[in-house]
């Protein structure tokens, strides 16, 4: 093994919290910054000829290659868990920027009461409401904290959209139910899509509150504060899965990327793929010393390190302090330990899909361009006579209509899957089908939780990480709920045929939802039930910061992106104003 | 070296269409009655191909309609998927134990590449092709709920919709079926209008929206 000169600060991981943590230190300190990133290396550039939904889309062209490392999944402790042989219901990604490069650029931010749902609950509901087998917890910090670092994303972004609460003021128009915000969005709302629009109308007749998704495929050009320019969105559709051809997606590589470079004191090292974090072994106390990784040749290589920050996706991020050891592994029979546990992935499905008569155009759009509404999200609605806590949104996003994806979805009249009659009305219902979504919060349970893999192994011959994980009675009982809201949504549209969803019943690793898992290193107020304090540093050792939605207590309705950037934010301004004083424990 | 096997394909059958050469250069075929095409094969044997062709033709028909499977050139574009990293399951994690009879919603946990799939699911058709329509359509309703046929199902699809420089949607028959435009840079003009009528742009596919040779999947390692 070859040891390399110690650098002050290692991160690993290049996507969106690894990226921007290497940005603030990069910009505001003179610390000597090496960033490892496991896959390769990428630029705008790269996405100029992208839009191919074959390689993109069904060959997961930009995504981890489960070939290397997949996880296994289980429902209960009681079954031997199986590998995810292929991609499926989510898309972890790869490469710099990570899946900040493939994604939708969704940006809502979390309802406040999401980071205090255990004590909200209890005190509107009392705690018998609350699951026998629950495992919620309040996160340690609120949204007002957090605010401010939520703004400071929004810039960096540029998101698009309408606010519906600036400083308690309610703005018609924008959400009215979101937390408070310090200012209007930095860019005005996208344009929306026929098939948005007669869902933002049928939703108004029906007594909702829609509102523009905020997006960061922005509306127009924008410069960001770090002088950074990305030109207006052209609606071309091709956002989730792909890199966006001319960078008006914001991503790590057309946001972030350009900033570090300008830095000398930062560097990215592509194909390091990190295996162990070195640390002095300590039951309490301790720090870690450095990082081993496999390079880009095949060579193993020590690089010590004064910080390191664990910035590789949520699952990951658990897997490696599992590997090397770092903290207690979590046991849901004596609930004792803290890592892995509270391991959540939202409830995300098409809860109708609707047939219409006239053509949708629906080629044209953004993966953001659209309509939602958050009417019953979180504790916005009355719970007391309903079967179940909490909520989400339902949408009518735009851009999710590429051929091979979608041609063929027909309606239930029609019995046949292959053939002339389908193909007949195959045809005909391509660019007549609109889905609209829901997006739902996901609870913390005991049994829901993230060790080691017994049987499987990655292709070093380490163990996979191994998921334990399904759906409750509370989960079921929403997705029920929500599907029913949204038939008479589709009715209202005018739907000529709807089709619900079918249920939630078992979790199923083949059905895309979000990739939107979360927990396993999670953020607490004590070390017994987290593993990281409210900045993201750990409990035991702490010159390591774990960064990222696996500090999620349990699972908000919205896409994290933007909670992640903004809880890295507040990291970084820990670390530049306070721990380089003085490098101990944070909180 | 195995040897190198051909689909021939009557030019009347494809109309006037692009189909890919040796050195899958494009060139234009016109169509002449009595002319037929040699397209060269990567995967399938000639009577292989012969057989995916038909098969495929009754799950995505040649009908009053429009155009299937056979104008879209499917078959072309199943070979050359097979031969292709996804052929050989480059992207699917493969390190045993197997759970075959594993529920559904793991996935397929199988063993079998999709070559040895195809190769298998093949063999129970021998003679397919020259059985009458009806008659391969009591076949395939036969075999509906194997692994084989969905796959076979799913690839059509695939050959009919994508974009054609992977060898199938030739001419781009897929996308002017269902009123797909392909890859377009700007939609900014259109993407609020036009609310409810059919906006139909004339399609183009990715190599002539961007003006670079761009490489598919298949043929990387």
């Amino acid at each position: 093994m070859k040891t390399l000169p110690s650098v002050d600060v290692v991160i690993i991981g290049g996507g969106w919290t690894g990226l921007l943590m290497a940005k603030e230190l990069g910009s505001r300190t003179a610390l000597n910054v090496v960033v490892l990133e496991r896959g390769g290396p990428r630029r705008t550039d790269d996405y100029n000829d992208d839009m191919d939904e074959l390689d993109y889309t069904i060959r997961f062209r930009m995504m981890q290659d489960v070939s290397q490392e997949t996880v296994t999944l289980r429902h209960d402790s009681s079954q031997r868990a199986l590998p995810l042989r292929q991609h499926g219901s989510f898309l972890p990604g790869s490469g710099v920027g990570g899946a900040g490069e493939h994604w939708s650029a969704v940006c809502p931010r979390f309802l406040p009461d999401c980071f205090e749902v255990l004590s909200r609950t209890t005190e509107k509901y009392g705690s018998k409401r609350l699951p026998e087998d629950h495992a919620i917890q309040d996160w340690g910090i609120t949204y007002d904290e957090l605010e401010p670092h939520y703004t400071r994303a929004d810039l960096l972004l540029g998101i698009s959209g309408k606010a519906g609460n600036i400083r308690g003021q309610q703005i018609e128009g924008g959400n009215v139910f979101e937390g408070w915000r310090s200012a209007e969005y930095p860019t005005p709302p996208t344009k929306i899509p026929y098939f948005s629009s007669i869902f933002a109308e049928a939703a108004k007749t029906l007594g909702y509150h829609p509102y523009p998704v905020p997006a960061a495929t922005t509306s127009r050009a924008y410069t960001n504060p770090d002088g950074i320019s990305r030109p207006g969105c052209t609606y071309c559709g091709y956002c989730e899965t792909f890199g966006c051809m001319i960078g008006a997606k914001s991503q790590p590589t057309n946001t972030l990327l350009p900033v570090i470079e300008k830095h000398k004191n930062v560097s990215i090292r592509t194909g390091a793929w990190v295996r162990r974090i070195v640390h002095d072994a300590a039951e309490n106390k301790g720090s870690a010393r450095g990082v081993i990784y496999i390079d880009a040749n095949g060579q193993e290589v020590f690089q010590p390190a004064e910080l390191i920050f664990l910035a590789s996706w949520t699952l990951n991020n658990t897997r490696l302090l599992l590997l090397s050891g770092i903290g207690k592994a979590y046991n849901p029979g004596t609930r004792k330990g803290s890592l892995g546990r509270n391991l959540t992935h939202q409830v995300a499905f098409s809860a109708v899909t609707a047939f219409f008569e006239k053509p949708l155009n629906r080629f044209m759009g953004s993966g953001a361009s659209g309509i939602m509404l958050s009417d019953l999200d979180g504790d916005l609605f009355d719970h007391s006579k309903l079967p179940f806590l909490r909520g989400g949104t339902l949408g009518a996003r735009s851009a999710r209509s590429l051929p091979i994806s979608e041609c063929g979805v027909v309606p239930k009249s029609v019995k046949s899957t292959w053939g002339s009659e389908w193909k007949k009305a195959a045809l005909h219902y391509y660019d007549r089908t609109g889905r609209i979504g829901f997006s739902g919060e996901h609870l913390a349970y005991q049994d829901n939780y993230m060790d080691l893999d017994p049987v499987y192994k990655d292709h070093f011959g380490d163990p996979l990480l191994r998921l334990t994980l399904d759906w409750r009675e509370n989960e079921r009982k929403m997705a029920d709920y929500m599907t029913t809201k949204a038939m008479e949504l589709a009715r209202e549209m005018g739907a000529k045929e709807v089709t619900p969803f079918s249920g939630l019943r078992s979790y199923d690793a083949t059905r895309y939802q979000s990739s939107h898992v979360q927990g396993g290193a999670i953020m607490g107020s004590s070390p017994e039930s987290s593993v990281v304090n409210p900045y993201l540093q750990h409990w035991q050792l702490s010159n390591l910061f774990v960064l990222g939605a696996s500090s999620f207590p349990q699972n908000a309705s919205a896409n994290p992106t933007p909670t992640i950037l903004a809880l890295t934010y507040r990291t970084a301004d820990a670390i530049v104003d306070r721990y380089l004083k003085n490098p101990a424990a944070l909180a | 070296m195995r040897r190198r096997e051909f689909l021939t394909l009557s030019a009347a059958s494809i109309g006037g269409v692009l189909v890919y050469s040796l050195d899958r250069e494009v060139f234009r075929f016109s169509a002449q009655t009595n002319q037929s095409v040699h397209i060269p094969l990567r995967f399938f044997t000639q009577s292989e191909a012969l057989i995916v062709a038909a098969a495929a033709s009754r799950i995505f028909p040649s009908d009053e309609t429009g155009p299937g499977a056979r104008e879209a050139g499917v078959p072309i574009y199943i070979d050359r998927q097979l031969a292709g990293p996804w052929g050989r399951d480059r992207y699917r994690y493969t390190q045993g134990p197997f759970e075959e009879n594993a529920p559904a919603e793991f996935g397929y946990q199988g063993k079998a590449t999709p070559q040895q799939i195809y190769r298998e699911g093949l063999k129970g058709l021998k003679g397919f092709n020259r059985l009458k329509a009806e008659e391969q359509d009591d076949t395939l309703k036969q075999i509906e709920a194997t692994l084989f046929f969905s796959l076979l199902r799913q690839n059509t699809i695939e050959g009919m919709f994508c974009d054609p420089m992977h060898g199938g949607n030739i001419d781009m028959v897929g996308w002017q079926l269902i009123g797909f435009p392909g890859p377009r840079m700007s939609n900014y003009d259109d993407v609020d209008k036009h609310f409810g009528e059919a906006f139909r742009p004339k399609p183009a596919g990715l190599r002539q929206v961007t003006r670079r040779k761009v490489r598919p999947g298949e043929d990387l390692e």
